[in-house]
């Protein structure tokens, strides 16, 4: 089927009000020899319900997380989610409306990003946010981007704790420019500050740390400012996950001066890696609102002094500046952000607290039960959120599928990042102790 | 008719949520960590369910979707959103699925995104497709990346690439993030590629050329070839911007065309939903000798088992942390899946058609500033209008008191009181005479009561909004 609504004869009006015989002849401003003088080879065609049968043929081979309890994290976290959700953004209003370019009939779009950005700005207690950026790997690229803008240095210290995938596309994103990046590595499983200390000087740009890290732990963000304040330039960028900081301390109590990361766990579903969303805080001083990346949506009045939005400081952006932008970002994660203002007012003060209370809670009570086994250790027993490195004396795979066996997901393993060894495994509040348990069971086994 | 924020629905201990009771031991946030990095405050709203349903219905009753009318955004490809699309992302079997389970645990979706990326490559014309990057904008730094790492392993060294003043913003500004200067280069009389200023621009220190084809204002570069021939001869590549393929699918392929890189705006040609700015894909395809520098991983298809490849030495790299927009490729299939070949090409025609019809009726009452053949969309200029009292801003306004969408109004730069319309294939004769009146009678009144047209909109939710006082006075936040 296709989705044209034209009859024959309509066409056949509108040919002759065109004065054109067929629509090829439309057409033929294409040069002949670049024209396509064959049907594309492209199978479909398919009815509602042939398309339905083809994709749960294939979606049948797929195991997912509905029938395998999942334990797996590392920037992309099973959260419970409410149902509202889901029927709110299914509204046509907001899935299927454009970048909010008429702000007269955007008005719906353009709040609820202002509602986004007051509460991104209060969890990460920065002054400002902007309205989304890609994902959390392109958001901590684009903090760095704009450290080096802001600072005008070139230097990069980038800690080992810092997800391996947002480390690459960092410097995807920097190996154009002329940025100087070094890896600081781990004492045990936090930044090794004394190296960090060591690279510090007057050429770098910022520090970027993760909090909490790669592995779950939560970094000295104190000592690491202390550090840092030395250096007038350098700039402070701390990504976090911001489910946690519905219980931890908001990085802007450590003078962090940019905040970014992924925004998925706030009520997005994992969907193998996307759409999520890049989130971006920062100081609000006007160095810094020049050199945000991205859209903002800011208060005004319309023509008779009722408040109203519009998208603001566009001077930055590709659409006005061109080559001169700020970023190239036009398209963001409009509808992912919407979904997580959408969670986070429905959890509201209590609820974004108990989730991330939640969740830490059932992380320590299966750290705590893996570690009386004997052939496991957790190696941040003294430190880490609701996520654990864990080493094993039994061969890591052979783990993975005896708990995939019995319908786990049992942890990620940290080879595949070719840095580490070891099992991350990530609890939230959906796992219930009998899951929990049962995992412990099953470990016991081996 | 304005809605508060959530916020001010705020009571202090109303919940809006719940959880299951907590049934492991307790244990204090405070006491493991110390109060150093245990949060005092959390200061979010404080509000019941029905408050967060009816606040944010609220607010979608302030926006316009596709499915409220049309939306003749042109460059933006605004045509229906299929819900059938919508079912198949929601799928449970797809959706909850992690990015780090192990391949063998998705091959379905594997098998998905596999043929996926042929039937694009297939539909372009190109050797390999990646579908990592996030949006046209990602997708252009993404293949300028490539340009750039290939001649860097190539040992030649290029500093330029050229836009032409007709593209859009994210060009120059992609150009400029993967490290190059941007040369901007005039169009011609007939809003196409100046072929001598083409020459003067082009040396040896020339990358790419970027092009929109058919250019932002809806007009095939017919000399192409010719264009393709003088980048090539010269040492550079040729980058198609695909946001306007909806104008040539079935009929022409930018590979034929001898572009080397592109990208394809999922969230148009293939009707994946805007959702108010966002998510969308930029897959990038390209030529056999540019694949070794795709970004990672690369999916490929090893007997009958789909795997991600990260053994690529030559890649540019990681631009998103895992894989893409799945959820948006996913529907992107779908849709794909629904038209197959015959449907493809009956939508680029019935796209072209549309806009021709359109392009008819208008050229009269406003200024036709090039009279090329355009094929899915065309620009118009207000400046008659203009002369009347009324800019083309203010007719966008007042088409929103008329219950419909503005034209895009904001770029080609290279046409003065630009009105850019691109209606798609999926509005009808009906949809498409009823924006027509409306335009004339928005004409008709500027010469007849200017005040009315340049003080719309007065029907929406809010009055004309102030700009100014928002980049002045930010406000961006409670
Ligand atoms: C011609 C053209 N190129 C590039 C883009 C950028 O695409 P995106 O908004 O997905 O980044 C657009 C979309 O606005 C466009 O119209």
């Amino acid at each position: 089927m296709d989705y044209v609504s034209n009859t024959n004869k309509e066409r056949n009006l509108m040919l002759k009000e065109i004065g054109v015989e067929a629509v090829e002849e439309i057409f033929s401003s294409i040069p002949e020899k670049v024209r396509l003088d064959r049907e594309l080879d492209v199978s479909g065609g398919m009815s509602e319900l042939e398309l339905k049968n083809h994709i749960n043929e294939l979606a049948e081979k797929n195991y997912s997380l509905d029938e395998y309890t999942s334990f797996l994290g590392a920037g992309a976290y099973d959260h419970y989610i409410p149902s509202i959700i889901d029927h709110l953004i299914s509204r046509q209003e907001y899935y299927t409306a454009y970048t909010p370019y008429q702000a007269e009939l955007s008005q719906g779009t353009l709040q609820a990003i202002y509602e986004y950005q007051s509460m991104i700005a209060e969890l990460t207690g920065m002054d400002i946010a902007n309205a989304s950026l890609l994902d959390g790997g392109s958001a901590a690229a684009e903090a760095v981007l704009m450290a080096a803008r802001v600072s005008r240095k070139n230097k990069v210290l980038l800690s080992s704790g810092l997800h391996p995938a947002y480390r690459e596309v960092t410097k995807t994103y920097g190996s154009p420019k002329d940025l100087d990046f070094v890896e600081i590595g781990l004492e045990d499983s936090t930044t090794d500050l004394d190296e960090l200390e060591s690279q510090l000087d007057d050429e770098v740009a910022a520090i970027v740390v993760q909090y909490p890290n790669f592995y779950g732990s939560i970094e000295d963000l104190e000592r690491i400012q202390e550090m840092k304040d030395k250096y007038k330039k350098a700039l402070l960028i701390v990504v976090a996950n911001p489910i946690t900081l519905g219980t931890l301390t908001p990085p802007s109590e450590f003078g962090a001066d940019i905040v970014a990361g992924e925004g998925q766990s706030l009520g997005n579903t994992v969907n193998y890696g996307g759409p999520y969303l890049g989130y971006l805080a920062c100081k609000g001083d006007r160095k810094f609102m020049r050199q945000i990346p991205g859209r903002i949506a800011g208060a005004t009045e319309d023509a008779e002094g009722n408040r109203g939005y519009v998208l603001t400081l566009q001077t930055r952006e590709q659409h006005i500046r061109r080559a001169k932008a700020t970023s190239n970002i036009c398209t963001n994660e409009a509808l992912n952000s919407t979904i997580s203002t959408i969670y986070m007012a429905t959890m509201g003060k209590q609820g974004l607290k108990e989730v991330a209370d939640q969740s830490f809670k059932k992380a320590h009570y299966l750290a705590d039960k893996i570690n009386e086994l004997d052939n496991f250790e957790v190696v941040n027993f003294d430190n880490f959120f609701h996520e654990f490195w864990l080493k094993s004396k039994k061969p890591i795979n052979k783990l993975i599928a005896h708990l995939k066996q019995n319908k786990i997901l049992g942890g990620i393993n940290l080879s595949r990042f070719g840095e580490e060894k070891g099992l991350l495994l990530s609890v939230t509040e959906k796992r219930t102790k009998a899951e929990i348990d049962e995992l412990v069971e099953l470990m016991g086994e081996m | 008719m304005a809605e508060r924020l959530i916020k001010d629905y705020s009571s202090p201990g109303r919940k809006g949520y719940s959880l299951p009771p907590l049934d492991v031991p307790d244990l204090e946030l405070e006491e493991y960590v110390g109060n150093k990095y245990s949060r005092d405050e959390l200061n979010f709203p404080e509000v019941s369910e029905v408050d967060v349903v009816r606040h944010y219905t609220a607010l979608s009753e302030l926006n316009y979707g596709v499915d409220s009318g049309i939306y003749p955004l042109g460059s933006c490809t605004m045509k229906y959103n299929p819900k059938r699309n919508e079912d198949i992302a929601r799928l449970n079997k797809l959706s909850q699925i992690h990015p780090y389970q192990k391949e063998e645990d998705v091959q379905g979706s594997l098998e998905i995104l596999y043929k996926l990326k042929d039937d694009l490559a297939e539909i372009s014309g190109m050797d390999e497709m990646t579908l990592q990057p996030a949006s046209g904008a990602h997708g252009e730094f993404t293949g300028l990346l490539i340009i750039k790492k290939y001649f860097e392993d190539k040992g030649i060294e290029k500093s330029k690439v050229i836009v032409p003043d007709s593209a859009h913003g994210t060009n120059p500004a992609s150009a400029v993030m993967a490290g190059f200067d941007v040369v901007e280069i005039d169009s011609n009389e007939h809003g196409m590629i100046d072929i001598e200023k083409l020459k003067e621009a082009v040396d040896d220190d020339v990358a790419a050329l970027m092009l929109t084809n058919p250019n932002t204002l809806g007009i095939f570069e017919k000399d192409i070839s010719e264009i393709a021939d003088i980048i090539h001869e010269a040492g550079g590549l040729l980058y198609y911007d695909g946001a306007n393929l909806n104008a040539v699918m079935g009929y022409a392929r930018p590979g034929d065309m001898d572009f080397d890189v592109l990208h394809l705006n999922l969230h148009k040609t293939f009707s994946t939903p805007h959702g108010g700015g966002g998510p969308g894909s930029g897959t990038v395809g390209v030529k056999e000798f540019l694949k070794p520098y795709l970004p990672r991983p690369v999916l490929s298809k090893k007997e009958d088992c789909y795997t991600w490849d990260y053994d690529s030495p030559k890649s540019i790299g990681k631009l998103h942390a895992f894989y893409g927009n799945y959820g948006v490729l996913i529907r992107a299939y779908s849709y794909i899946k629904t038209l197959g070949s015959e449907g493809l090409k009956k939508t680029t025609e019935n796209a072209v058609l549309n806009a021709n019809y359109m392009k008819n009726k208008l050229k009269e009452e406003f200024v036709l500033p090039f009279e090329e053949n355009n094929l899915h969309e065309f620009v118009l200029s207000g400046v008659k209008q203009k002369e009347k009292g009324a800019s083309t801003l203010n007719i966008a306004k007042r088409l929103l008191d008329y219950g419909q969408y503005a034209p895009t109004i904001y770029f080609p730069l290279v046409v003065k009181e630009a009105m850019m319309i691109e209606p798609t294939e999926t509005e009808n004769l009906d949809t498409l005479n009823k924006f027509i009146e409306t335009l004339k009678t928005i004409s008709k009144e500027i010469e007849e009561n200017p005040e009315v047209v340049k003080n719309a909109p007065h029907n929406t939710s809010v009055r004309k909004l102030d700009e100014v006082k928002a980049a002045r006075e930010p406000d961006l936040r409670w």
